[in-house]
């Protein structure tokens, strides 16, 4: 399982305009300027293609901050 | 695991038919001008068509028939099978299948009925007449698929309204003992997600009644009512994109398919990204996956004939080609095809 940092590498690949430095573990993804529902979905499909797990919206919306995400993921792994 | 073969049937034609009505996304006051062309991008929709009122799908799989009929040069009254799907249909009740064997002047000995899916519905609807064909009892048939869905989308919803295009098209199928199209599937459900894409009210379970008008917040800004779609957008975007490329993998794995010597991939015109991700996982080149979804938008059931009509067009009607087909989406709902066509009828795109 990849390491939270590299998750967090991987979840500021996703956002164009944002650089990557400004986003850390306890940044809260979801107040981004650039967030939209279009790069929710290119989260999904990095965390279907890296870690093969499918998240479903509930659990996008329970997540506030990169690690809480990295969290879920970790779960369905386990 | 519901694996499916019919050697002995081919598929000899495909029409598809569109109303003359387009819509520009990039027009729509619905999106923020400044994101306009960003969303255009993502999506990679830029146009739809829309049939205005009074034009329904059966109208557009009927003109679809009508067509194909006349350039196969069939005999109507040799047309043992009409099957209908759709998630538009005429009325609650009869089934539109009745109202289309009369309209096209079928025999009375024509079984006709109609099957509601949408996304995964071609090639649902392809299966069905395939087994029915494959006995040698019913020896030509028609599988008219098609969708409105523009008609029950919310305007009020920038997430699904500039999806929806409408389409009709109609698939001819006969019996051919000796030379059929290798004509395999897989099919799967997951109803967990029943809910992921739905219509809540106008059916049995909720009947519609005044509150069904009303405009709720369904999320994100977005507002619909009761009796237009609502879709769960990344519950059926990460079903996709798990569901689809392991299902064509099953299907080559079950029926010994060597995927790199597969001609096209049809795959549901959903979702640009979708679509791209799943080319990704099985490491296709774009040019095998064929994509018609920039000029009419997602048309539901009717999105993987009607990218066979407008962008394989002349390969299907000049080669022998080895096809895969992948529908997936409401339901949930998924199947694959693979099948084999060789130089098959597939007139120009109507418009009406």
């Amino acid at each position: 399982m990849k390491s939270l940092d590299e998750f967090c590498q991987l979840v500021a690949e996703q956002f164009e305009n944002t650089p990557s430095s400004s986003i850390s573990p306890s940044t809260e993804f979801k107040k981004i300027d650039e967030y939209r529902s279009l790069v929710a979905l290119s989260i999904l499909a990095m965390i279907d293609e890296e870690f093969d797990v499918q998240l479903r919206s509930d659990d996008m919306r329970s997540a506030s901050t990169v690690e809480d995400l990295y969290n879920k993921v970790k779960s369905y792994c386990e | 695991m519901a694996y499916l073969t019919f050697p002995h049937v081919a598929v000899t034609g495909v029409a598809a038919c569109v109303p003359k009505q387009i819509e520009d996304i990039r027009r729509l006051d619905l999106i923020p001008a400044s994101e306009r062309e960003q969303h255009v991008a993502q999506i990679g929709i830029t146009q739809r068509r829309v049939a205005p009122e009074g034009l329904c799908s059966s109208d557009l799989c009927y003109h679809s028939a009508e067509r194909l009929i006349a350039d196969l040069g069939w005999n109507k009254a040799e047309v043992d099978a009409l099957l209908f799907v759709s998630q538009t249909p005429d009325y609650i009740l009869p089934a539109t299948a009745c109202l289309l064997q009369q309209r096209l002047g079928l025999p009375k000995e024509c079984l006709a009925f109609d099957v509601a899916l949408g996304c995964s519905g071609w090639v649902y609807g392809l299966s069905t007449l395939a087994a029915y064909v494959d006995s040698g009892s019913v020896r030509k048939a028609l599988l008219l698929v098609g969708d409105c869905p523009t008609r029950n989308t919310s305007p009020r919803s920038t997430a699904d309204w500039p999806l929806f295009g409408d389409a009709g098209t109609c698939t001819a199928l006969e019996f051919c003992p000796d030379h059929g199209g290798n004509l395999c599937f897989h099919l799967g459900t997951d109803g967990a997600g029943y809910a992921d894409i739905i219509i809540p009210d106008g059916g049995f379970r909720n009947p519609v009644q005044p509150s069904s008008f009303d405009y709720e917040d369904v999320g994100n800004g977005n507002y619909a009512t009761r009796l237009q779609t609502r879709m769960d957008g990344m519950n059926v975007f990460a079903f996709a994109l798990s569901t689809a490329p392991k299902s064509i993998k099953r299907l080559c794995e079950r029926f010994a398919v060597d995927i790199d010597s597969v001609d096209y991939f049809f795959l549901h015109q959903a979702n640009k990204m979708i679509n791209d991700n799943i080319c990704k996982k099985l490491a296709l080149v774009p040019g095998r996956c064929p994509s018609s979804m920039n000029l009419f938008g997602n048309t539901s059931c009717a999105s993987i004939p009607l990218t066979m009509v407008t962008q394989s067009a002349h390969d299907l009607a000049t080669r022998r080609l080895k096809n895969i087909a992948s529908g997936f989406g409401v339901g949930l709902s998924w199947a694959t095809a693979y099948f084999e066509t060789n130089s098959i009828t597939v007139p120009q795109l109507i418009e009406i």
